[in-house]
């Protein structure tokens, strides 16, 4: 197997894009991975494009061609491919591209995430956001994706992992750092108590418990280590990625204060990496609730179990912090166009890593992972990636 | 006759609403009205009740309660007058529900407020014929009123569910016959949301005349007297009405009031002298003899004479709950509440 | 949803159905044609298996924000059931006021409106959970 190099990362601005549609946010962050990785386009030998559910937040499916198509790769006839596993659909995509390489199958890849969730009404996006849990027997009986994190949540708590001050502070922290990134949805630092007080959306959750609905699109450019030098001097490795799958629906599972398959992805990925989770200087994570970004953590290896908490609160996560987590504001803050996310993540991590990250820059960051998560633990993707 | 109630099972939503706050939004004396109709509270089903949940309800309450195989029930029969359907049966569900599908005859029955008992003749016939093995009949409604009509004071919801077989009967039936004449005191037309009524017409040629009429030929076929009975169970549609009636017939307060609910749960409609006969039931002794007569508008009535037997010692009623149980973790709604409820708000889509 | 999606789930919707592996006897819910556990020795192996409808809250949300079609009910409760058989179920409290809920409370299950396809559609029953009598 080839390494695999990134030499290219784009992402737009994520939020609520009005005059922005599906296919210009997809072009949009494609176009600025291209020109950061000094291609003319002729180069690119395939197109992974993560989304969760085009067909349903703009009635467009086909969305591989789409893409392909308005990037003006449609004369060249590339081969392009959509990948869906809900919320890790982008980083799913970045997997699939790291494979497409790493095989000798494709030398130049583009991997995109893009999702327009802003053409529904918000009744319908928590509508098709329902349907990354078990629709049938989980969704159609009463649960929507946020009561069954709350759910979660209120386990966790029942066990005495963490208090409810300790999972709000995720979101605090988060904020924190989405106000130092200028792409973010939300650029501006909360207090715990607007995180506590802000109108409960499933109890013990809160609006600001809970990532937003967004719309944008990220995208990195792929190739053979052993060529990235002739694109660009900047190159991030890959040091490994590992995916793993869980039960679809969360009840199905005897512990829900923690996914399986974060665990499973976790050790696949550091194997492959042959990294020690100590080795890991700045982690994104899936923060689409707060009280996810415990469980990673904790899933990860970074924290006992019960004790993510603590250490969100007592600062440890933050830039400054012994394993910055989530720097550029996560889902929480930076936002959540559930396609695009993943991308978005490994975006963040070569930023980090090639030292571009300006004011939430980590220092001296020469390993950095990511974690994804689609449905309540259903899917997880570990990236992990290298300065060289 | 040799057919009796083998089992029954009651249900009743637990929320309620008083005539004194529905009053209070009307700007009429609740608290008067309730008297006048001796209403201290009535019945609100939940927005996820219907009568297909409140039938099923009764009917696994009594299935409960016995050992019988589903298998062996050869007919269910829900009365109603508020099937969530205008078609599709509400007894299929029931049936699905109690496993009894698919070998039975399933159909819906609409007479006003005495569908339910119809539905029990009907199950006496087939049973005492030898056509089925056990038959259930269900009378249960989720009773409309428009609003600020005298009606919303009481329209409730609702029903029990009864069991009709030959074998370990717990009460057998010495008799039914029905009095039925073309008398329309009270009707909804196809597609309306409520009912209207003949508002003092009701009374004398309607609910009196039929319910004293039942109920005196049944005593005059059975050779029985008011005195040969222990209790007396009659269609309700306020607290007043049967009480009145009782004493027509000669019945003391004390053989009405156990089968007298409506003061706390409001007229249940087709459920009304299945959940009184329930109450009854629920405290009868082998020996005790139950009359109980039925109304429905438009107009009829079915009485039937019932004697408990020995087999109600052995009988499992606390494997279901009972009429008390039900009266138990109510809560009150305000009117807003139960406007929201009872769909009474005009929503989007 | 058509009608079909919704009616070939009936025995699960309403009666609970779910299926036991001969194999090992572990039940699950809904129906599964391979136990996870035993795999190969499972095949032709799992059988029908109604749960009693027994069980307690493992773990539940008030849920605020909430689909249209449920506005009339909230905030309402939804719950992780684990039931006697030791399977977990997901489902919506009801017939209990919201503050009394507590993980660990009985409950068993009851027919209820599970939904409706508008006015003039079909309208979804199935179970919900409500404190248990006994």
């Amino acid at each position: 197997m080839r390494e695999v190099a990134v030499i290219g990362i784009g992402v737009t601005q994520f939020g609520e894009l009005w005059d922005h549609s599906f296919r210009q946010v997809g072009i949009q962050a494609g176009l600025e991975a291209v020109y950061d990785a000094n291609l003319s386009g002729s180069e690119i030998d395939a197109m992974y494009i993560g989304n969760m559910s085009s067909g349903r937040f703009i009635d467009q499916h086909h969305i591989g061609a789409l893409i392909a198509d308005y990037s003006g790769m449609a004369s060249h006839n590339v081969p392009s491919t959509r990948i869906e596993a809900a919320g890790a659909s982008g980083s799913l995509a970045f997997r699939q591209g790291v494979m497409a390489v790493a095989s000798g199958m494709h030398d130049v890849v583009v991997v995109g995430g893009a999702e327009k969730m802003t053409d529904v009404s918000d009744d319908q996006s928590n509508f098709i956001l329902n349907s990354a849990a078990d629709q049938q027997w989980e969704s159609m009986m009463g649960a929507t994706f946020a009561s069954l994190h709350a759910m979660i949540a209120r386990r966790y708590m029942h066990e005495g992992y963490a208090t409810r001050e300790q999972i709000a502070s995720v979101a605090v922290k988060n904020h924190l750092h989405g106000a130092m990134n200028p792409k973010a949805q939300f650029q501006r630092a909360i207090k715990l108590d607007a995180v506590l007080r802000s109108p409960i959306v499933a109890d013990p959750l809160t609006m600001f418990d809970c990532s937003p609905i967004s719309d944008g699109a990220a995208a990195v450019v792929l190739c053979p280590l052993e060529k990235a030098y002739e694109y660009t001097d900047n190159p991030v490795k890959v040091l490994g990625t590992g995916q793993a799958s869980d039960t679809l629906a969360l009840y199905q599972r005897d512990d829900i204060c923690s996914f399986n398959a974060t665990k499973v992805a976790t050790r696949m990925a550091l194997e492959i990496a042959d990294v020690t989770i100590n080795d890991i200087d700045l982690v994104e994570v899936h923060d689409d609730y707060t009280i996810s970004e415990l469980l990673a953590l904790e899933d990860m290896g970074f924290f006992p179990r019960g004790k993510a908490g603590e250490a969100v609160e007592s600062g440890e996560t933050e830039i400054t912090g012994s394993i910055p987590v989530n720097t550029s504001g996560g889902l929480k803050a930076r936002g959540n166009p559930i396609g695009a996310t993943g991308v978005a993540q490994i975006v963040e991590i070569v930023a980090q890593l090639r030292g571009d990250a300006d004011k939430r820059q980590v220092k001296d960051a020469s390993v950095g992972m990511a974690q994804s998560i689609g449905g309540t633990g259903s899917t997880a993707v570990i990236s992990i990636l290298g300065a060289i | 006759m040799d057919v009796g109630i083998v089992s029954y099972g009651a249900y009743v939503p637990r929320f309620r609403i008083t005539p004194t706050e529905i009053g209070r939004v009307w700007g009429q004396d609740g608290k008067a009205m309730g008297k006048g109709l001796y209403i201290n509270s009535k019945s609100v089903p939940s927005p996820d009740e219907d009568v297909i949940t409140i039938a099923t309800a009764a009917a696994r309450h009594m299935m409960r309660r016995v050992d019988v195989d589903p298998a062996d029930i050869g007919a269910l029969y829900v009365g109603s007058e508020s099937h969530p359907y205008a078609v599709k049966p509400t007894g299929t569900v029931v049936a699905e529900a109690i496993e009894a599908s698919p070998e039975l005859c399933v159909a819906d029955l609409e007479f006003a407020c005495k569908a339910g008992t119809a539905g029990i003749q009907m199950v006496m016939g087939m049973v005492g014929s030898g056509m089925i093995r056990y038959g259930i009949a269900i009378g249960a409604d989720t009773s409309q009123g428009a609003p600020g009509d005298a009606l919303e004071y009481s329209a409730s919801a609702g029903g029990a569910a009864f069991l009709i077989g030959r074998e370990d009967v717990i009460a057998r039936f010495n008799g039914t016959l029905s009095y039925t004449t073309d008398t329309p005191d009270f009707w909804r037309r196809e597609g309306q949301p409520y009912p209207s009524h003949g508002g003092r017409f009701t009374g004398e040629p309607a609910y009196f005349k039929h319910v004293g009429e039942a109920a005196r030929r049944m005593m005059e076929r059975m050779g029985t007297t008011p005195g040969d009975y222990n209790h007396i169970v009659l269609h309700q549609p306020n607290g007043k009405f049967p009480q009145r009636m009782a004493s027509m017939l000669g019945f003391s307060n004390d053989q009405v009031s156990r089968g007298l609910l409506t003061p706390m749960i409001g007229n249940t409609y087709s459920g009304a002298v299945p959940l009184g006969l329930a109450s009854v039931l629920d405290i009868a002794m082998p020996g005790d003899r139950i009359l109980a007569v039925a109304y429905g508008s438009g107009a009829g009535s079915d009485a039937f004479d019932l004697t408990v037997t020995d087999n109600i010692k052995n009988y499992n009623r606390a494997a279901a709950v009972t009429i008390d149980g039900l009266m138990e973790n109510t809560k009150e709604l305000d009117y807003a509440t139960y406007a929201k409820y009872r769909g009474k708000i005009l929503m989007k889509g | 949803m058509t009608v079909a999606r919704f009616w070939r789930d009936i025995p699960s919707r309403y009666n609970l159905y779910g299926t036991r592996c001969d194999s090992c006897d572990k039940v699950y819910f809904p129906v599964r044609h391979i136990c996870p556990g035993c795999r190969r020795s499972s095949i032709g192996r799992m059988q029908r298996h109604r749960l009693s409808g027994k069980g307690r809250v493992h773990s539940f949300s008030v849920v605020h924000d909430a689909p249209p079609h449920m506005s009339s009910l909230k905030p309402y409760a939804v719950a992780i059931v684990e039931m006697d058989e030791g399977v977990k179920v997901t489902g919506q409290l009801v017939d209990v006021d919201i503050g009394e809920i507590d993980i660990g409370m009985g409950v068993e299950a009851v027919l209820r409106k599970i939904g409706e396809e508008g006015q003039d559609g079909i309208i979804h029953y199935g179970f919900k959970f409500a404190p248990r009598l006994d």
